[in-house]
């Protein structure tokens, strides 16, 4: 379990960004955090596996002060999947950047040739375990990022802006993924700023706006919160402005799910055919 | 990462900043002459001979970090030369030297303009080719700096521990950071010609600058000054017996 309490951050050079963030994660939940650019987001995920340390405030993780444990530790529990994958690549095989977490960790030959074979299954990459991570496609680095944390199975999984740069296929594999793994118990939290991806999700959203935590709740009532969101430089899903522009004629404003707006549209029509 | 924090222009008006670019460009190289000696007592000079430079442009708190940042490359020529053989005196004096550059160095990128760097150099009779490559190099030091802290921040996500192991598994570690800096940096400056040849990049033949440097007299004062200093160093190392400052290994 994270537990945020209080938490101030200044950069060294004298920007304040965390403006006294509170926040608890269960595990098992499925967490996005939003807000607009600069408001936040990944600074405080930072926090999480210890990479920032809070000027004032603190980070407790399972019980722990993320000021008493180390990034390495810590990072063994908790995932953290950089926004821009090119960050990290540095191996001449896919395979190898796969490997390289789990060599960091520890783990024995034997059981970094099994895992490595999983995560390549699990993401799609079979065919480029011998292929430079610099030659693969945006969407394909994206996943090795992806696989490369994946691999030592860690309980918290924090993915940061996920959909950038992803067709609609891949973002719906990627929303497939994340959701069996949340089923399977992780502990997922993604940083985006892509809402029609979050109302897909459905997940428990969280707003970050100035360093500060303006809302945090259910999907269907964070996002549906126009003026919430507008103070996040966030609006609301296209369904969700639909909806809410038709509330006159007696249509609930709290609708995220196209198959819900659907379905609440059909039986308007059947009403008025009656 | 401090290292390159004092390399980055700081904009703040002393004399220091406004000397006229070349002729700072050459009080910086004036501290090649440290070559010169391998005693400790004229480096330890020249050394001090900074602090009033640094203190007068406002520019301590940037140094000390630029000191800070070199003392691993300090403790290894330290190492390294006790290790080839050389005396303590001898290899204290070698770790001077390297202070000394990056010190001069650093005072030169901390109050000087990038864009007048550049003007100077192309006063200079250097090519704008050549020296806007120099200013742009310049310009992306704090952009790769921060670079370079992103990627470490995602090594470590992946369990790499920087600060654990001996001097050679410590260097071996500095791999997972340097290749992606590297690889992004080459792309980057593959994407940054492009975005420049679509802006129509070297289309005049001549080109004229908005601000073009010129020597005052207090610049040329320095100049002479310069040239003083650089020779009295050259004359003290062929003409002076220099009092020794040995050291001895405990």
């Amino acid at each position: 379990m994270i537990e945020v309490n209080d938490v101030h951050f200044t950069y060294p050079t004298g920007v304040k960004v965390l403006n006294g963030v509170s926040i608890k994660i269960d595990y098992g939940e499925f967490l996005a955090i939003m807000g607009e650019n600069g408001a936040g987001k990944t600074t405080l995920v930072k926090h999480f596996n210890g990479l920032l340390k809070p000027s004032q405030g603190e980070i407790i993780v399972d019980g722990v002060s993320t000021t008493k444990v180390s990034v390495a530790k810590l990072s063994r529990k908790i995932g953290l999947v950089f926004q821009n994958p090119d960050h990290q690549f540095f191996c001449e095989t896919v395979e190898e950047e796969i490997a390289f977490g789990l060599r960091n960790f520890g783990f024995s030959e034997e059981a970094i040739k099994e895992k490595v074979d999983w995560a390549l299954n699990l993401l799609d990459l079979g065919d480029y375990r011998r292929t430079s991570p610099f030659m693969l496609s945006g969407g394909e680095k994206k996943r090795l990022a992806l696989a490369a944390v994946l691999t030592w199975d860690p309980n918290v999984l924090i993915l940061d802006e996920p959909t950038v740069g992803q067709d609609y296929n891949q973002k719906e594999k990627l929303r497939q993924f994340i959701l069996k793994l949340n089923s399977k118990g992780k502990t997922v939290i993604i940083v985006t700023h892509d809402i029609e991806f979050v109302a897909e999700c459905n997940p428990r959203v969280v707003i970050l706006s100035h360093g500060r935590i303006i809302a945090d709740g259910p999907a269907k009532k964070v996002l549906t919160n126009y003026d919430q969101m507008r103070e996040a430089s966030l609006i609301p899903p296209q369904i969700t402005q639909v909806f809410l522009k038709l509330a006159d004629m007696g249509f609930a404003a709290d609708i995220i799910d196209v198959n819900e707006a659907r379905g609440k549209l059909i039986d308007y029509l059947r009403g008025l055919s009656k | 990462m401090m290292l390159f924090q004092g390399f980055r222009f700081k904009r703040v008006s002393t004399w220091m900043h406004r000397m006229d670019p070349r002729i700072k460009l050459l009080l910086s190289c004036s501290f090649f002459v440290a070559f010169l000696y391998t005693e400790l007592l004229p480096l330890i000079i020249a050394f001090l001979i900074q602090v009033p430079m640094v203190l007068s442009a406002h520019v301590v708190r940037e140094w000390l970090g630029t000191l800070k940042g070199g003392i691993f490359f300090a403790i290894l020529i330290l190492v390294m030369n006790m290790l080839t053989g050389s005396t303590l005196t001898y290899s204290i004096a070698m770790v001077l030297r390297f202070l000394i550059l990056i010190s001069a160095f650093s005072i030169f990128f901390l109050t000087t303009r990038p864009d007048d760097l550049g003007a100077a150099l192309e006063k200079m009779g250097v090519p704008y080719d050549y020296s806007f490559m120099f200013t742009t190099a310049v310009r992306y030091v704090p952009v790769l700096a921060t670079e370079a802290l992103t990627i470490m921040d995602a090594q470590r996500s992946r369990g790499l521990e920087m600060e654990k192991g001996n001097i050679v598994k410590r260097v071996k570690n500095f791999i997972p950071v340097l290749i992606p800096l590297l690889v992004n940096s080459i792309r980057r400056s593959l994407e940054m010609a492009e975005a420049m040849e679509s802006r129509a990049w070297g289309a005049t033949k001549k080109r004229t600058s908005l601000y073009v440097p010129k020597l005052k007299t207090i610049d040329y004062v320095l100049l002479s000054l310069i040239v003083v200093a650089i020779f009295f160093a050259v004359y003290i190392r062929l003409y002076w017996a220099i009092p020794a400052i040995e050291l001895t290994t405990p």
